[in-house]
């Protein structure tokens, strides 16, 4: 039974990474950590293979776009230990790029390309980033604020 | 002397029956054997996400029904009680029950699906006529609740949309107390039978580390031997109140991914039995404005669909219109097995194992 991750394991995970922050979020209680984009593979990392977290499973994997950001969103959870947190990262939309981390869950590939294909994050070191559901060649990333959907085609 | 080969290319669908619907599997061949499967997807993609956007939060509940709309009553439930975490909404009792008894008995109609199609993928038509033709009970059930027969429209934020009356609860109790002798004929046609039993046994395994590695869930996962079910590990709604058994298998393969299924239909029969019996009076909706402003905030809610884990993950900004609205599918993490199931198999493997896996394309490319 996954239950919100123990307190005390987050003022541990903090304290091994200061530049974190944890708050518990209001629509439905889940422990967020958030990290800075330099140090969220390390954080990812730790999470995966440490025992205390050994969060084995990712669920689920995707990106919301802010004004002035866009955060990428992971939902984690350990079956060793039946417990789950959620993380998240921040980077510029200009540049918007992450590491991989289909390295510390595989099941990571297609939630990656997804989010790629659909708001812009690229993933580096992904074995094999290409848009999932547009086709190759299509201009732009759907899911950002700012894309302009293209004009109805003309009915007879 | 020996045989020289050389690999080569053959795009498997996207019409092939085997695909169950828009999906193309780009096969490397060596002679026979598959050296690699790739699924390309996309064909069906509608940009529900990206429409969410500009719909009130109650305008979502139809675009739901199109995801899994083979179990279109779980992914509306899903999707109403994400909703519910976020403005805070009690639902009456009796809705409670009621979404449960739509729930399993989608589940079982989806599960029948399953059955027709692996059926006629592996070639018994007549096991897939016998599937179809009990899923039409189930559909005629939801056709008395909600008046549709595949797009259900029945849960809603807050409840259900109407009470049932006793021609449904009859039928019902109908179905169910004829459900034993279907399986019997189930599993005197098509699990009882040798052919089918050694296409399926051993082949396309995907083991317990593998599994979970992939994000596999639901059936397949527990195929593999994961005793996992969110209905009684991390219970939604009222599920904590039934009593069921969660089937697992040994190893992965075809036949564990078949029988894990069959055992599910049993068990969910099992839990509308209990919900009928159970099922209390009163209102089957709760007082909820007819335009929703849930307070800003974010909610992940994942629950059991027959595919497996389906999660609505919602950003709200405070207003009538969700900031975000993303979807994690089971269909679509579990075709990332495709490759590993089919590497090394036969040809006519791809089709099984592709049977067994059971993605609905429109949860796919959502």
């Amino acid at each position: 039974m996954a239950v919100n991750i123990e307190p005390v394991l987050v003022r541990y995970l903090v304290g091994l990474f200061p530049s974190l922050a944890a708050a518990d979020r209001a629509g439905d209680g889940l422990t967020v950590v958030t990290a800075p984009p330099e140090e969220i593979y390390a954080v990812l990392k730790t999470l995966r293979h440490e025992e205390p977290f050994s969060m084995d499973t990712l669920g689920d994997l995707t990106a919301v776009d802010y004004p002035d950001r866009l955060e990428v969103v992971y939902h984690l959870y350990s079956a060793a230990c039946g417990h789950k947190l959620a993380v998240k990262t921040s980077v510029a939309k200009g540049a918007a790029a992450l590491p991989t981390v289909t390295g510390l869950w595989p099941a990571a590939e297609f939630a990656e390309r997804e989010t790629y294909d659909l708001l812009g994050v690229t993933f580096t070191g992904h074995p094999n980033l290409t848009r999932i559901l547009l086709p190759e060649g299509f201009e732009g990333h759907p899911l950002r604020k700012d894309y302009s959907l293209p004009p109805r085609p003309a009915t007879r | 002397m020996t045989t020289r080969t050389e690999v080569y290319t053959l795009n498997m669908g996207p019409q092939h029956p085997g695909t169950h619907g828009v999906l193309r599997v780009i096969l490397e061949l060596d002679g026979e054997t598959v050296v690699s499967a790739t699924p390309e997807l996309g064909y069906l993609h509608r940009g529900i996400e990206k429409l969410a956007e500009s719909r009130t939060y109650a305008q979502i509940i139809p675009y739901t029904d199109r995801l899994d709309y083979l179990a279109a009553m779980n992914t509306n439930l899903g999707y109403c009680q994400a909703v519910e975490k976020l403005a805070t909404i009690e639902v009456p009792e009796r809705a409670e029950y009621l979404r449960v008894i739509m729930a399993e008995l989608g589940r079982i109609a989806s599960h029948l699906i399953f059955l027709a199609s692996i059926a006629i993928d592996l070639g018994g038509t007549t096991g897939m006529m016998y599937a179809f033709r009990d899923r039409e009970r189930i559909l005629d059930l939801f056709d008395a609740a909600c008046g549709a027969r595949m797009t259900f429209n029945y849960i809603r934020i807050g409840g259900v949309m109407a009470d049932v009356d006793e021609a449904f609860l009859g039928g019902a109790r109908t179905f169910l107390a004829d459900f034993p002798a279907i399986m019997d004929e189930y599993h005197g046609l098509i699990s009882g039978n040798e052919i089918f039993y050694y296409r399926l046994k051993d082949s396309s395994v995907v083991g317990r580390e593998r599994a979970l590695a992939l994000g596999l869930t639901g059936p397949c996962l527990r195929a593999a031997g994961v005793d996992v079910d969110l209905r009684r590990d991390e219970p939604y709604g009222i599920y904590d109140r039934f009593s069921f058994k969660v089937p697992v298998g040994e190893k992965g393969d075809n036949w564990d991914r078949y029988i894990v299924r069959m055992e599910e239909m049993e068990e969910s029969a099992s839990i509308v039995a209990q919900a009928l019996g159970a099922l209390p009076d009163g209102p089957v909706m709760a007082k909820v404005p007819k335009i929703l402003k849930p307070p800003p905030g974010e909610v992940y809610h994942r629950v059991e669909n027959p595919r497996g884990e389906l999660g609505f993950y919602i950003v709200s900004d405070g207003s009538t219109k969700p900031y975000r609205f993303h979807v994690r599918r089971p269909s679509f993490q579990n075709l990332l097995a495709v490759d590993e199931l089919c590497r090394g198999g036969k040809i006519a493997d791809v089709v099984a194992a592709l049977a067994t896996l059971d993605p609905v394309m429109g949860e796919v490319d959502c």
